[in-house]
């Protein structure tokens, strides 16, 4: 689950990073009196930036963040940000924060890296771009360093990262976030945390002062650590999840919207996987990934059901269990009863083995579903449906 | 031979007396594995599966009255962690974990601990492996196997058992179907199982079965090209259609910055030799193709 900047900044304000000073904002008002407060209160700065909250990268590309020098135009940039949408995204909140005067930016981020089985620490000099695009240009920028899965991020192993950035006049400074990033990751289950930029800036009167700070923070958290982290739920972003997404997840569905006509149904990731393989390959298109986990009882086949018949786009249906945990004739009696409801009717393909599948076998003939033996031949089947529902009501081929 | 599980295998089970832990505990000895033990804390004393194995209160308790070797683990993920650590330490050789959803950074200390430990993990989220004929550990359907030589590894569950019936269903027999488990942070990987099929000397063949993300089936591709040069083989990866940066499930597959596409999986595996199927029914006629005789 990715969380928006000004959460995440809150967490790693938690774990005693140094972050600047922010405000959110719902509303140009909002902005307005934020700004006013950090243009004009103790401190004072010269100029504030306002930034969009949305999920997706490239923000600053789409406009999304603006300087402001004045109350009136940090209201007026506000409102302008605040209408914006960004690849889809409506912006619905900003953050407000001084302006840094950066003397240099970097990068730097702890994730897990599933290969090594470890955490990695991961820096670079080139801060402010894209991490990726820095492994493509010049990957020897790259510092990379792993914390003992025992020992954790040590010291040295901070300290060697600071000074291979060269980050050797503000190492203290440099230890502590490095090592803060680890210790925010274990702390709230994340898979990743990363600043960027990580920056050098001037502050104080006259800019005296060089102070390393976190302008930016990105953080994922681990979805299956939210049982023990009941207040990340709060974290959610409504905007991250369209509304099938909510569904899905509240009867433990795991489903993605795709493009196709066929809609698809099966237990197990790799088999959905497989399965929307097998459409492509039979000349459909898949309109969705759809795993219903294991030991998926009636209710739950049912829930799978309306989340792939609320898609417009679905001509046919490709139903095809293993049954091990999952029991077929479970299965079968919760797409009878989910057809009994539906108000489409599209024609549905449907391939029960494993477990009770001589049950579902007889449950489903009895209620006249079309079957298939194999999932090569499930799949045609599901292909040829949904091109004889298109020729029937005439729709472009 | 086999390998991980066999007739050699004295097999206590953790969280015995859970729902799940005792349906397919059951259904294990069914098929012939040795269950000598179980264990719940709290339930020591007791007798399960209809008073043929004792429950203990730890696994060290288990071992020393009952001489297991092998542990399956059936606890939810908030101890599933703990209980592979207490296994470790009893001395446990052999440990396989079936739960899914543990958050993936505790996995992080255990799987060193493990390793340090010199014991072998299989899992988590995984369905567990069976020895056709001789003994099974986990989740996967008895009734889909068949005695043979081909070895079969794989990270997904039912794909699996797709994989394994189509091979049953023409007459290829399987030596050890090990699912390897689909979390981002597993015990054994690709590499690992390859390397105890190629030691084992009524393997004969090799089934790969993979799915987009990561670079695991390339790193086992490479070992193979090397060490199983004139061992039949054959790999399906799931995945071609899967569109970049959405995960396919809970905690899987996912394609990112244009690495772990099926592409880069399939051309790595075709190097190594490996006859790559389009569609896990094709996987038999492969074997076939590849020199593969029963």
């Amino acid at each position: 689950m990715k969380i928006q900047e000004a959460d995440a900044k809150k967490l790693l304000l938690a774990q005693g990073l140094p972050v600047p000073a922010y405000e959110v904002a719902r509303s140009p008002a909002e902005a307005r009196a934020a700004a006013s407060r950090l243009l004009h209160g103790h401190g004072s700065v010269g100029q504030v930036v306002i930034k969009a909250q949305v999920l997706v990268g490239g923000r600053g590309k789409a406009g999304g963040v603006k300087l402001a020098a004045s109350d009136d135009e940090a209201e007026h940039v506000a409102d302008a940000i605040l209408g914006m949408t960004i690849k889809g995204i409506p912006v619905r909140k900003v953050l407000v924060a001084p302006a840094a005067d950066i003397v240099k930016e970097y990068y730097l981020a702890a994730v897990l890296d599933r290969a090594a089985r470890r955490i990695l620490l991961m820096g670079s000099a080139e801060g402010g771009v894209e991490i990726e695009q820095v492994a493509q240009s010049n990957p020897e920028a790259i510092v990379r360093i792993h914390a003992d899965p025992l020992l954790g991020l040590r010291d040295w192993q901070a300290r060697e990262m600071a000074f291979r950035l060269g980050l050797g006049a503000h190492l203290k400074a440099a230890v502590g976030v490095a090592k803060g990033l680890v210790k925010t990751m274990l702390a709230y289950d994340a898979d990743l945390v990363e600043i960027n930029p990580l920056a050098v800036v001037r502050e104080g009167p006259g800019g005296a002062e060089e102070r390393l700070v976190c302008l930016d923070a990105k953080i994922t958290l681990d979805d299956s650590a939210l049982f023990r982290h009941p207040d990340h739920e709060a974290l959610r972003d409504p905007d991250d999840e369209a509304p099938a997404d909510v569904e899905a997840r509240r009867h433990d569905i795991s489903f993605i919207h795709l493009d196709g006509t066929i809609g698809c149904m099966v237990n197990g990731a790799g088999l959905a996987m497989t399965t929307m393989d097998l459409v492509k390959r039979a000349g459909g298109e898949p309109a969705n990934f759809l795993d219903i986990g294991g030991g998926a009882k009636a209710d739950r086949v049912a829930a799978a059901m309306k989340l792939i018949l609320d898609e417009p786009k679905v001509e046919a249906i490709l139903v095809n269990i293993f049954g091990g945990i999952t029991r077929g004739d479970e299965v079968a009696h919760g797409l009878i009863e989910a057809r009994s409801r539906q108000k489409r009717d599209v024609p549905m393909v449907v391939r029960i083995v494993g477990t009770n599948a001589e049950e579902a076998a007889r449950l489903l003939e009895e209620a006249h579903f079309e079957t298939a033996a194999s999932l090569d031949e499930a799949a045609a089947k599901a292909v040829a449906a949904a091109r004889a529902a298109r020729a029937a009501t005439g729709g472009a081929a | 031979m086999s390998i991980l599980v066999g007739r050699e295998t004295r097999l206590l089970v953790q969280g015995i007396t859970g729902r799940e832990g005792e349906f397919h505990a059951r259904a294990m000895q069914a098929y012939g594995t040795n269950v000598v033990a179980g264990v719940t804390p709290g339930k020591g004393g007791q007798v399960a599966l209809d008073g043929t194995v004792p429950v203990f209160d730890t696994v060290a308790d288990g071992v020393r009255e009952t001489g297991a070797n092998s542990s399956c683990i059936f606890v939810p993920a908030g101890g599933a962690p703990d209980a592979i650590l207490e296994a470790t330490a009893a001395g446990i050789a052999t440990i396989f974990c079936i739960t899914e959803g543990i958050p993936a950074l505790d996995m992080v200390p255990v799987v060193a601990a493990v390793e340090r430990a010199g014991a072998r993990l299989i899992g988590p989220n995984c369905p567990g492996a069976t020895s056709p004929g001789r003994a099974k550990v986990g989740i996967i359907p008895g009734a889909i196997h068949r005695e043979g030589s081909v070895g079969v590894v794989s990270r997904s569950g039912t794909l699996t058992y797709e994989a394994v019936q189509a091979m049953t269903d023409a007459g290829i027999g399987q030596s050890t179907c090990v699912g390897i488990g689909g979390d981002p942070i597993i015990g054994s990987t690709f590499l690992d199982v390859l390397k105890l099929f190629a030691a084992d000397p009524e393997t004969g063949a090799i089934v790969l079965i993979g799915e987009i993300g990561g670079a695991a089936e390339e790193e086992a591709a490479a070992w193979a090209a090397a060490n199983l040069a004139d061992v039949p083989k054959a790999a399906f990866i799931a995945g071609r259609t899967a569109p970049e940066g959405k995960r396919m499930g809970h905690a899987g597959a996912i394609i990112s910055g244009g690495a772990g596409t099926a592409a880069s999986k399939v051309a790595a595996l075709e190097a190594a030799g490996f006859l790559v199927a389009g569609s896990p029914t094709e996987l038999p006629t492969l074997l076939r193709e590849a020199g593969y005789r029963a």
